[in-house]
């Protein structure tokens, strides 16, 4: 189920710019990192890296390795749709599909990737992952409504058993907190413990507090300088990057002398 | 509180007094409260003229009515542009979709502004000039297609023979009035198309989804009442045309759906262009009073697929 994850000679361009340059990282399964630094500096796009969504974008390519268990996800011959049903997502904003009911939406993959789900599967594949993610109580009495009347942060907790309910092996997710509540954050951060128990978790953060809260690993990037690509700083351990980092300009993000 | 439902005190502060820039607001206020009072006064303009020049017809006895009896003479017009509407959007709605995608989701960039641009050209050809082109061009080479439909899938009531000399029968008007409404429906459905927003299509991306697949996730329901709306207007276009239909068919007042004989159900619009010329007295009245039967056709086809996109509104999105 859970896999771990190799960043290798990582460089990311979008047509001629180049937006990071030469991340090496190891991320171990069941254990959930944080990616944190300024705007701008490449960490939404190492991540979308992982599952390739950043070639969504036209001219977006990379050099270097993404090894997931060892398998290069850039490889000859690999298809990026096959990527992203092993590495889901979780976006910034919360995103179910306006035209669906929750109990579609949390299916949606599932039918991408196996057309032949019988009813009563079906069913349990919506009550396990809604329960996942810590929703299945609020809504269980109203799978058939459309999943954009529920509350952003219920919106955002649906995404993610959209997400998990394809059973992927790494779950991404890009500021998923962003544009909620606190309350609702906290709901999302609870989930997140619950979510490394099964999961390879990698989480792109603005929140420092929510990065030493949640991750068991952080990783800093930063620009070197202005119009130079993104890098990754430091990775290590999230006590060692919040009390004891190697970098100075770690420190310096870290206790907002900067950025 | 709004401004203007406090009366200023004589005296007010200068900074809070009312200005000049209100002028703006009363104006266009006015113009479009004026634009909207307009459609509706030439809509009641057009209805009040099409109910008074009716009346006649339809209170006269039959027997005084130059085409007979109204509703018999009406009926199968009223059919015939149904079923050539209907002909034509079965051929145009699948196909504008498609092309409309195709420019969206699946064409270099600049094949899509050269597309578009030829798409639009379609949509600036008068009707006169595609009727000579359907009985010119397009009639004889639908013929030896006519022949073989007939002689294979003659078993079929819609491809019953015996087949038109001339290839202008309905559904070659049908193929005409598809290609006329072709552009309407494909530039409103490229429209909505490219609306959809970036955040839908990364969902279904990031699940795993093929384009094709996210396009059925994500764009598709999200533009149906777009693509709904579009085939409104190209409908409604079906329905009315007149010109094309006249030159390329070659009528009867029959009620039939044989799509290859020379027996073809003419439409309202078209049978008022041909009748019209001879037409005296009462028969004027009883033509436009065909024009109220088209009138409320469209009318009525226009509320049910209204009615259909507000059923599903909840799931529209616009929430």
């Amino acid at each position: 189920m859970s896999k771990r994850i190799e960043i290798k000679d990582l460089d990311i361009y979008y047509g001629k710019f180049h937006a990071v340059s030469g991340v090496n990282m190891t991320i171990q399964p069941r254990s959930v990192t944080a990616f944190i630094g300024s705007s701008g500096c490449g960490k939404s796009t190492v991540l979308r890296s992982i599952n390739r969504m950043h070639e969504v974008i036209d001219g977006a390519y990379s050099t270097g390795q993404v090894l997931l268990d060892g398998v290069d996800l850039y490889g000859p011959g690999v298809d990026p749709v096959r990527v992203r049903r092993q590495v889901g997502m979780v976006f910034q904003r919360p995103n179910p599909f306006p035209t669906m009911s929750i109990r579609e939406n949390v299916l949606a993959g599932v039918r991408l990737n196996n057309s032949k789900v019988t009813r009563p599967q079906a069913e349990e594949i919506v009550e396990k992952s809604l329960q996942a993610a810590n929703l299945w109580k609020e809504v269980k009495d109203r799978l058939d409504r459309p999943g954009s009347g529920l509350s952003g942060g219920q919106q955002q907790r649906l995404c993610i058993a959209r997400a998990i309910a394809i059973a992927p092996d790494v779950v991404l997710m890009d500021e998923p907190c962003s544009a909620l509540d606190p309350i609702s954050t906290l709901a999302i951060e609870d989930l997140i413990h619950q979510l490394k128990e099964e999961y390879t978790v990698v989480i792109v953060t603005h929140n420092m507090q929510q990065a030493a809260r949640v991750s068991d690993q952080t990783a800093f990037f930063n620009l070197k300088e202005q119009g130079k690509p993104g890098e990754l700083i430091e990775v290590a351990s999230t006590e060692k990057i919040f009390h004891n980092p190697d970098q100075k300009a770690t420190e310096d993000y870290i206790t907002g002398r900067f950025g | 509180m709004t401004a203007d439902t406090v009366t200023d005190p004589p005296g007010a502060p200068g900074a809070l007094r009312r200005t000049s820039r209100q002028i703006g607001d009363v104006v266009f206020k006015g113009f479009s409260t004026g634009s909207g009072i307009t459609i509706l006064v030439l809509l009641a303009a057009v209805a009040t003229f099409l109910v008074g020049m009716s009346i006649p017809a339809l209170t006269a006895d039959a027997a005084d009515l130059p085409f007979g009896d109204f509703w018999a003479y009406v009926a199968p017009y009223a059919f015939g542009t149904v079923w050539a509407a209907a002909l034509a959007m079965l051929f145009a709605v699948p196909l504008s979709v498609g092309i409309a995608l195709f420019l969206t989701h699946y064409a270099p960039k600049r094949v899509r502004q050269i597309f578009g641009y030829i798409i639009d050209l379609l949509a600036a050809v008068p009707s006169v000039v595609f009727g000579l082109w359907g009985i010119n061009v397009l009639a004889p080479l639908m013929r030896p297609l006519f022949v073989w439909l007939n002689q294979y899938l003659g078993w079929i009531p819609f491809f019953a023979g015996p087949v038109s000399g001339t290839g202008r029968t309905i559904l070659t008007a049908a193929v005409v009035l598809a290609v006329m409404v072709l552009p309407i429906i494909t530039a409103m459905c490229r429209e909505v198309f490219t609306q959809t927003p970036r955040l839908h299509e990364e969902a279904a991306l990031a699940l795993g989804a093929t384009r094709w697949e996210m396009i059925r996730q994500a764009v598709l329901p999200f533009g149906m009442p777009g693509i709904v709306s579009g085939c409104m207007l190209g409908l409604g276009r079906a329905l009315g045309e007149t010109m094309a239909v006249a030159m390329v068919l070659s009528p009867a007042a029959v009620i039939n759906v044989h799509l290859l004989t020379s027996s073809n159900p003419n439409t309202i619009a078209a049978n008022i262009a041909l009748a019209f010329p001879e037409a005296y007295q009462l028969g004027v009245n009883q033509l436009i009073a065909t024009g109220l039967v088209l009138f409320v056709i469209t009318l009525a086809v226009n509320m049910t697929a209204r009615w259909v996109v507000a059923r599903r509104k909840e799931f529209s999105g616009a929430n």
